[in-house]
């Protein structure tokens, strides 16, 4: 279902950052085309 | 929702087409994933953002559902995300995101 998809990735400082979804999607050897770390404060 | 996150997958969504996306969440709780999840789906409930008014039903998840977690190596997960699974509530993030794909699956829209 999500075979050969453009991952883009959307964390938050509060929750899980998008570095980390980030290095867990490239670990896995998925392609991506963004991410980004939302912060609200 | 994050008025720069909103511009960069509305761009990425017009370069790559929304059936070869994904997006993938890190929200902390489940409003704020509801939230989110919307924004990408329906388009920005606050009328704030480059996706006002802008459905593009992309795909959605949290990167706490089985769906990502799946495919992401043990040793790396644990390094990465690990104690967050934790702390976070699991189960209200993956319905509220969960529930935002049915909503769009079954044609009903956003909620509200």
């Amino acid at each position: 279902m999500l075979s050969d998809r453009i991952f883009i990735v959307v964390g938050e400082r509060d929750g899980i950052p998008g570095t980390a979804i980030a290095a867990c999607l490239e670990a896995a050897g998925e392609q991506l085309a963004y991410s980004y770390t939302a912060c609200f404060v | 929702m994050d008025l720069v996150a909103q511009e960069e997958v509305k761009r990425l969504s017009e370069v790559h087409g929304v059936p070869k996306l994904a997006v993938v969440l890190g929200a902390p709780d489940p409003e704020s994933a509801e939230i989110a999840a919307e924004t990408f789906i329906f388009g920005d409930p606050a009328y704030a953002g480059a996706l006002a008014g802008v459905q593009l039903d992309l795909d959605v998840y949290h990167v706490l559902e089985d769906e990502i977690r799946e495919r992401i190596p043990d040793h790396i997960w644990e390094e990465q995300i690990g104690v967050m699974e934790d702390v976070l509530d699991r189960d209200g993030l993956i319905e509220a995101v969960t529930e935002m794909r049915r909503r769009r699956d079954d044609g009903l829209g956003p909620p509200g």
